[in-house]
């Protein structure tokens, strides 16, 4: 076990240093110049120039790469010798000259709202899934099953910023329902921020759980059919126990893969519901750095969002196979 | 069903092509033939909108001034302004028709989802195939290159790459304005689809290459290209056709909200997404500007997806043990 698990250590590492590589190339070809927004109006072209020396930006994109690689170890100094140089402590993302400030801390400040609104949003999409869809597999085959199944159908057919769009609409616009969304930390104003999240958790969540809806039912028809279940009924098991402890669980598997790395997606932000409401975000930054062509925060938050994705993968992969031995084998 | 199906004379059954098969499920399946007629005509539409429009009187550039309000440009009448000669209305401010829109708009969308599903479904499967087949290293490399496109957060680089790039496209040829902007977002969303088709078509050719007819080729001498293409893909048609026809709704939604977050095609020219992302000014006063393309969206979306279900029951051979 301890081999397989320095094993995949070893190629997520490599995978994570491939990507930043990728996305520094990927970018470079961006024409926006971070040497511009360094100084205000009284800009000459000879200062731009300078600035542009000083910060290092001037170099080969192989050699800023490799600049960006020891910030994240040692930290790094923008414009060291100038009379105001920038420290970057380690782990050094990179630095917004737009925003005046470390782009690991525009990161933390966005990543609060949006572990909430993933987390919120989490809740809803398993309760609603797992249960409908242990619920439509029980009932496999009636009216009750093809309602739950229509009802996801819908429910992974519809663009979140369109559901988005219907309930500003109706609930907010038209019949006040809850005020117009406005981001509080929960521990200020727990009601404030209930009534700013809970339709964009509801929203989030529609469409991940019509998708664990399918999922589950799926399982739980396959798992429905196996010996074991025949033989816990045989054995005058009660029906709760046969579904709940015998088939959920022995289908669970696959379910909870699918939630880690969907949960880890949505931590890198929800673009669309959070810039949609007005929540600041991850997503709401990326997507106001992408209107800035602000490319420091852009490549961090691209390389925070997939270092995400990858640890979750790896997490998930560990799981498995500490539950399955075959798995170190393949 | 039961009945006739014993009566039948045993040889004919026996003798039906798994598309056979296939097809006459679908054909029973009273859902998924409305849907498939329904696409058909849409596809239809979307092919013949000029001509329809010209037959209806209306036109998606034509500015029509007598329609809106003088001062700040609000539709006159209800519902933004639906009359004889407008049936679903006008656009806030140029007096736009939205029906011509509408269908010039379902053009450009399902020009970009099947263009992409088809360019998905083609790298999907060949660079599968390869992969399976070939193994060891260049499995290794496809696979490391996969895990990482999968890490990307797609959305974020789509947006941030769309200025360069479509600039990038003009100055390859490709006419400038929306024709790069819709070439650019067909390629974007190939080239973060494939490799989801991939990955399920490898897992299929890992076990197709120890089979016996694989073996009995080689064995003839066949050469790679002959065992990969006319051996194996044929035997993989089913879950390459259940994963495009499972893609293409995915595409069209995901175009919509790229035009929604404004990477999309520029006016004059629209997309449900991009008449989305206009209704947001307008849509407290006039709803339908809000409505209208959001219902036709998700019609299609549902429509599109009940196909997609169906094409997948009919090929999984659990599917008629209910």
């Amino acid at each position: 076990m301890s081999a397989y698990v320095v094993r995949r250590v070893l190629s997520m590492l490599l995978l994570l240093l491939l990507l930043s590589l990728v996305v520094f190339i990927l970018f470079s070809i961006l024409p926006t110049d971070p040497a511009r927004l360094t100084c205000g109006k009284a800009c000459t072209p000879e200062i731009i120039e300078a600035n542009r020396h000083r910060l290092g930006l001037d170099l080969p994109v192989m050699q800023q790469y490799w600049e960006f690689l020891k910030g994240l170890f040692v930290g790094r100094t923008y414009a060291a010798n100038s009379p105001d140089p920038i420290n970057c402590s380690a782990p050094c993302l990179g630095y917004s000259f737009r925003r005046r400030e470390e782009v690991l801390i525009l990161i933390k400040d966005g990543l609060p709202t949006t572990i909430w609104l993933a987390l919120g949003a989490f809740v809803f999409w398993m309760v609603a899934g797992i249960s409908l869809g242990v619920y439509a597999a029980i009932r496999r085959g009636t009216w009750r099953d093809k309602t739950v199944m229509s009802v996801s159908l819908v429910g992974y057919s519809l663009p979140s910023f369109f559901i988005g769009l219907l309930a500003i609409f109706f609930i907010i616009i038209k019949w006040n329902l809850l005020p117009y969304p406005s981001w509080v930390p929960p521990q200020e104003n727990p009601i404030g921020f209930l009534q700013t999240m809970i339709l964009p958790w509801i929203i989030l969540a529609i469409l991940y759980a019509a998708f664990y809806m399918r999922l589950t039912r799926n399982q739980m028809l396959e798992v429905l059919g196996e010996d074991y279940i025949r033989t816990a009924r045989a054995k005058g098991l009660p029906e709760r126990t046969v579904i709940g402890k015998h088939a959920l669980r022995a289908g669970l598997t696959p379910i909870v893969t699918a939630a880690g790395l969907d949960l880890a997606g949505l931590l890198g932000g929800a673009i669309i519901i959070e810039s949609l409401f007005s929540l600041p975000g991850i997503g709401s930054l990326a997507i106001s750095s992408v209107n800035d062509s602000d490319l420091p925060v852009i490549v961090g938050i691209t390389l925070v969002t997939a270092t995400f994705i990858i640890v979750a993968n790896l997490i998930v992969d560990l799981l498995y196979a500490a539950i399955d031995p075959r798995v170190r084998l393949g | 069903m039961a009945l006739t199906e014993t009566a039948a004379p045993v040889a004919s059954v026996a003798g039906r092509s798994l598309r056979q098969v296939v097809w006459s499920r679908i054909r029973h399946d009273k859902v998924a033939m409305t849907c498939l007629v329904i696409l058909i005509l849409l596809y239809l539409i979307a092919i013949f909108a000029p001509l329809i429009c010209n037959l209806i009187g209306v036109d998606p550039y034509t500015f029509d001034g007598a329609t809106i309000s003088d001062s700040g440009g609000a539709p006159i009448g209800d519902w933004g302004g639906i009359s004889r000669a407008h049936p679903l209305g006008v656009e806030w401010g140029t007096g736009r028709d939205i029906l011509a829109q509408l269908l010039y708009g379902l053009r450009i969308s399902l020009l970009i989802a099947t263009s992409a599903t088809i360019i998905t479904v083609f790298l999907g499967t060949v660079i599968g195939i390869v992969s399976g087949y070939a193994g060891g290293r260049t499995d290794a490399v496809i696979g490391r290159s996969m895990d990482l496109i999968l890490a990307f957060p797609f959305l974020l680089i789509i947006l941030a790459l769309s200025g360069v790039l479509t600039q990038r496209l003009s100055s390859l040829g490709v006419p400038e304005g929306n024709p790069s902007r819709i070439l650019y977002m067909i390629l974007v969303l190939s080239i973060f689809g494939w490799p989801y088709l991939a990955r399920i078509v490898r897992g299929q050719v890992l076990s197709m290459r120890e089979r016996e007819y694989v073996e009995a080729a080689i064995a003839m001498g066949a050469r790679t290209p002959r065992i990969l293409f006319r051996e194996i893909l044929p035997n993989l048609w089913a879950p390459i056709l259940v994963y495009a026809t499972l893609t293409l709704p995915t595409y069209i939604a995901t175009e919509a909200a790229l035009s929604f977050l404004g990477i999309g095609v520029l006016p004059p020219d629209t997309s449900f997404g991009a008449m989305l992302a206009n209704s947001v000014s307008y849509f407290s006063v006039v709803p339908s500007y809000l409505f209208i393309p959001g219902v036709v969206l998700v019609v299609l979306v549902v429509t599109f997806n009940l196909v997609g279900d169906a094409v997948r029951d009919a090929l999984d051979p659990r599917s008629g043990r209910v």
